[in-house]
Order: structure tokens, then C-alpha cells, then sequence
């Protein structure tokens, strides 16, 4: 017996013969928050509605903490919490009726929805809407009252489909602290396409393009991958290529146009100071030395638009590791 | 489990004015019906006609009343049940229900149970305003029981096969014209055989089983009918939703 919440063992999904998903395995542990990226179409969702027991998968199986979704799927999915892309909202209900109905139907004791209800609420910040009709309220409401359902439980596993989509930036901020929190004793799934917030919230991420995982590892790695180890130099007086090589630890320079140049250095070196004090001692005339990001998004790009072959290397390390 | 999603569906059904009028609408008319009823009975029978040719006030009034009762509900139940599982659908609330741990024979038979009990509200009104002929006369309480069992087991009826067509379609609209369609067809199926009442095909209409309740005789025949439509109809559905989660 492991300690897996979720375990994905070669998700198959097949659309009229075209795969939406193909060999998607993944497992992830208690405690971790998983981010689950990539472009539109790529089959996030259908990912996600397998893992939920919305969808049958054609290949592979789904365990939640240990139970398969298939062979006893309402002990799985009483462990799951999902809020699907589109919210599952009556909008006829008031938020209290419908979190009432949510806690009921899954399977919280007759006692206690009342504090799970009201417990849901303080957490999303649902408070002061309580007799509203989920119909008059805003956007950023209905999503709160979305996630409201998918944790009132107190579920192992809680897997959000786009959480933040349709919020103002304070609500997202809050989400995401809301995140945190329940990732920290539970497992959090979350897809989005927002890249600086799978950063912010997650442990590992997973990429996804055309149904194939190109990318499963924690976050440190794509950071790693991110960031490098480049700097990035202006000068007023440039050097050449191969005066630059000549500072320690400088492996690789590159001269850009307009007086800027990139080099890049080996991974135990800091050679920003050897650079500053060439610079001075020389007359380079030295006006800016900063750290150059690949931003996320190009990691991204290069990630789901390169071929698969050039990617090799860099699928490392399974989040199961 | 069944018990909490009948639940959600009655908390839907009264938060929304439809199932007001329609509650309110169709015991005006049934209203109507049992006070013209009493009238007609004393302009009928203290007439000229021969005490052998008389008949109770209970089966007179009844008839009148729960005759009128089975025809109406062919115009409630569509415009009640063709939002149970269409409309899910459309505003993509499904999701909620199957991710839930209940199984998919639980939402389906929880619905079902959720209309029919928001229905059998009407038939128990019914009975109670017959049953108040009982302060000035003396009315056969079997008559009424049989009438209410078998109007019971009609909307049962009419409310699974509704379910079936709501969950075919994602247009609330198109699932009661066809649930219109199909009772209607089924409703009148015996009189298209009117010239050969021993046919096959006319022992299936809905009207020809009710017949017997409305006399006054409950018949495990027609118990055995109205329950195996209702199961039919049940089963149905429940591949129909199994079958969005196989092909998606």
C-alpha cells in the first residue's frame, strides 16, 4: 500500500479513433498541489473528467487513494472534490440551499452541514452572500460558490478545472491562498493557462499537448530551466565575443544589437562581479547587468511547439520520484 | 442517497413559478370540476330517473373529477419533467451529480421520485376534496383509493417516460413535445383499434389500464403494466446518461 491520492495508469481517451488523450500516467502524493498546463484543445479537461469519474476512459485506470474509480466508483469519487470548467451552479438556489444539497450529496453527516457549510464559506469568503440566489451574483461569486462545493466535504483530492478564470486579481489572490492551504493536507489539482500562476501555487506541474504529457516534474525544474544561467549586459563601449569569454566563468557570449550582449556561465559561477570589475578596469562603459529570463511562457512554447525528440532530455524526474 | 437528490429536485420544482401555476392552475380546475360536479349530481338525479338507474355521489362526482384528472396531467407532467435532465445538461450541471458518490440508477430513480412526489401532491389533494363529500353523505371510501392508486401509477408513468425524452435532448422545450407526442399517441392508442379492441397494440394504452381503476378495481394486471412502463422507461434513461459517460 502506498500513499498515492492519485494515481493515473496509462489514461487512454479516444474521440471517433482520434486521441484526445493518449498513455497519460501520473501519480501524486498528499500534500502536493499538481499544476496541469497547456494550450487550448490539449485535453486538460478530458484528463480531468476521467480522474473524476465524468468520463470513462477507453485504456488505463484511475485510483483514488488506492480505490479504482472504475471498480467501486462512488467510495472514489466520495473522495473527490471537482469543479469543472464550466460551474455545475443551480442558479435558482440560494448559495446556502445549494451548499446544503452539495454537502448532503456528498455524503456529509446529517449533523454536520451546517459547520460544513458555514466552514465552506468563511474559506471562500461566501460569508455575507449567504441568501443571495446564485443567479444575482457576480462572477467572481459564482466561482467562489464552485469551489465552495468542490472542498465542502473536506475531500482528499481536490481537482478545480480553471479556478481562477473570471476573477478580479484580489479574489485571485485569495484563491490561490485558498489553494495553498488545502494543498498543504490535501491534494490540489488544478489546470490553468495563466503560466506565472502554476509558480505561485504549484509543487510539480505537468504540460500536456496534443493529449501527451511532454512535461512532468516539480516546479524547481522548470524554474531552473527558466531562469539559467545567463546574464544579460549593456555597454556603451561593447568588448569582443572573445574578450568577454576571457572573464572567469563566462562559458558562452553572445553580442546583440544594440550594445547588449548575453553570456552565458557555467552553473557553480558567479561571474557578475569579475564582469563589473572587467568592465570598469577596461572602459566598457558598463549601464546595465541583470539576470535574463526566459519567460515562462517561451519554456512553455519551446515545451508543447518543439518536436518530441528535442524535448527528451528535459522530461526528467516523475513527479512519483 | 435517492431521498437527497428527490430532495434537490422538489427544492428546484418550488423555486421556480412553474411548478406553482401549475400546482395552483390545475387544482382550480379540478376545483371547478368537483363543484359542478355536486351540482350536476343533484340536477341528475333528483330528476325523473328511476332509482335502480341512480348511481353514489362517490362514483358520479369521481368519475367526473378523476376522469378529467388523467387528461390534465397529459399537459402537466411534460411541461414538469422536461426540465429534469435537459436542463442539467444545457446549463452543463451534470457534472455536479456524476461526480458525486451516488450512482447513476440513484440520480435517475431520485428524480423520478422528486416529480412524483411533487405530482402525487395533486392526487392527494384530490382525494382529500372528494373525501369531504363525506360530511353530508355517505361515500364509498374504496372508490376513491382504487381512483387515487390507479391515477398514481398513470403520472408515475408519464413522469418516466418524461424523463426519458429530458434526457435525450439538451432543449427543455423539444423533450415536452415529445413527451406530449408520445403519451398522447399512447393515451388514444385504443381508440385507433376502436373496431378491433382485442388487438395487441390497444392493450398497450395507458387510457384502457387506468379504466379499470377508474370503475373502482385495483388489478394486479394493471399494476403489473403501469410498473413495468415505469422500470421500461427508468432503465432507459439510466443507459442514456451511462452512455454520456462512455462516449463523452
Amino acid at each position: 500500500m502506498n500513499n498515492f491520492t492519485v494515481e493515473a495508469i496509462d489514461l487512454t481517451r479516444l474521440y471517433g479513433g482520434r486521441e484526445a488523450v493518449s498513455n497519460v500516467s501520473f501519480t501524486l502524493s498528499k500534500g502536493q498541489v499538481l499544476g496541469f498546463l497547456g494550450p487550448n484543445g490539449a485535453g486538460k479537461s478530458t484528463t480531468m473528467k476521467m480522474l473524476t469519474g465524468n468520463l470513462a476512459p477507453s485504456n488505463g485506470s484511475v485510483k483514488i487513494c488506492g480505490i479504482d474509480m472504475i471498480e467501486s466508483p462512488k467510495e472514489a469519487k466520495a473522495l473527490i472534490g471537482y469543479l469543472p470548467e464550466m460551474r455545475p451552479l443551480y442558479k435558482e438556489l440560494t448559495v446556502d440551499e445549494y451548499l446544503t444539497i452539495a454537502a448532503r450529496l456528498h455524503r456529509v453527516s446529517a449533523g454536520q452541514i451546517k459547520k460544513a457549510v458555514e466552514v465552506a464559506k468563511e474559506r471562500c469568503g461566501l460569508g455575507h452572500m449567504s441568501k443571495r440566489l446564485i443567479e444575482n451574483l457576480s462572477n467572481g461569486y459564482q466561482q467562489r460558490v464552485g469551489i465552495a462545493q468542490a472542498i465542502i466535504h473536506n475531500p482528499m483530492v481536490v481537482i478545480l478545472d480553471e479556478p481562477t478564470v473570471g476573477l478580479d486579481p484580489i479574489q485571485i489572490r485569495d484563491i490561490r491562498a485558498l489553494i495553498r492551504e488545502v494543498g498543504r493536507e490535501r491534494s490540489v489539482i488544478i489546470s490553468t493557462h495563466i503560466l506565472p500562476e502554476v509558480e505561485m501555487v504549484c509543487d510539480h506541474v505537468q504540460i500536456i499537448d496534443k493529449g501527451k504529457l511532454v512535461f512532468n516534474g516539480s516546479i524547481e525544474v522548470l524554474k531552473k530551466q527558466r531562469i539559467g544561467n545567463k546574464l544579460l549586459i549593456g555597454m556603451h563601449n561593447p568588448p569582443t565575443v572573445d574578450e568577454m569569454l576571457k572573464v572567469a566563468g563566462v562559458v558562452e557570449a553572445e553580442s546583440l544589437p544594440g550594445n547588449l550582449m548575453r553570456i552565458r556561465f557555467a552553473d557553480d559561477a558567479a561571474p557578475a562581479e569579475a564582469i563589473v570589475q572587467a568592465a570598469v578596469n577596461k572602459g566598457w562603459g558598463l549601464h546595465q547587468i541583470a539576470p535574463d529570463q526566459t519567460s515562462l511562457e517561451d519554456v512553455f512554447v519551446q515545451l508543447t511547439y518543439q518536436e518530441q525528440a528535442d524535448q527528451a532530455p528535459f522530461v526528467s524526474e516523475s513527479v512519483a520520484a | 442517497m435517492i431521498i437527497n437528490v428527490a430532495r434537490k429536485e422538489l427544492k428546484s420544482m418550488f423555486a421556480s413559478p412553474m411548478g406553482w401555476v401549475i400546482l395552483s392552475l390545475l387544482m382550480f380546475a379540478f376545483g371547478t370540476y368537483y363543484l359542478n360536479g355536486v351540482n350536476d349530481y343533484f340536477a341528475v338525479m333528483s330528476g325523473a330517473m328511476r332509482p335502480a338507474e341512480r348511481t353514489g355521489v362517490t362514483q358520479f362526482v369521481g368519475q367526473n373529477v378523476y376522469g378529467f384528472a388523467s387528461f390534465m396531467v397529459l399537459f402537466a407532467v411534460p411541461l414538469l419533467s422536461m426540465r429534469l435532465i435537459s436542463e442539467e445538461r444545457r446549463s452543463q450541471t451534470l457534472p455536479f451529480l456524476f461526480s458525486a458518490p451516488i450512482s447513476l440508477t440513484e440520480i435517475v430513480l431520485g428524480k423520478f421520485l422528486g416529480l412524483v412526489a411533487f405530482l402525487s401532491i395533486l392526487v392527494v389533494f384530490i382525494g382529500a376534496m372528494l373525501s369531504t363529500l363525506n360530511i353530508w353523505a355517505d361515500i364509498d371510501f374504496g372508490f376513491i383509493v382504487a381512483n387515487t392508486i390507479g391515477l398514481l401509477l398513470m403520472v408515475a408513468s408519464f413522469s418516466a417516460l418524461g424523463l426519458y425524452f429530458s434526457s435525450m435532448t439538451q432543449q427543455p422545450v423539444v423533450a415536452a413535445i415529445l413527451t406530449f407526442i408520445a403519451l398522447f399517441a399512447l393515451m388514444f392508442l385504443d381508440r385507433f383499434f376502436a373496431g378491433d379492441p382485442s388487438n395487441t397494440l390497444a392493450s398497450l394504452s395507458l387510457t384502457r389500464h387506468f379504466q379499470s381503476f377508474s370503475g373502482g378495481l385495483i388489478d394486479t394486471a394493471d399494476i403489473a403494466y403501469f410498473g413495468l412502463f415505469i422500470a421500461t422507461f427508468l432503465t432507459l434513461t439510466v443507459r442514456r446518461l451511462d452512455a454520456d459517460r462512455l462516449r463523452g
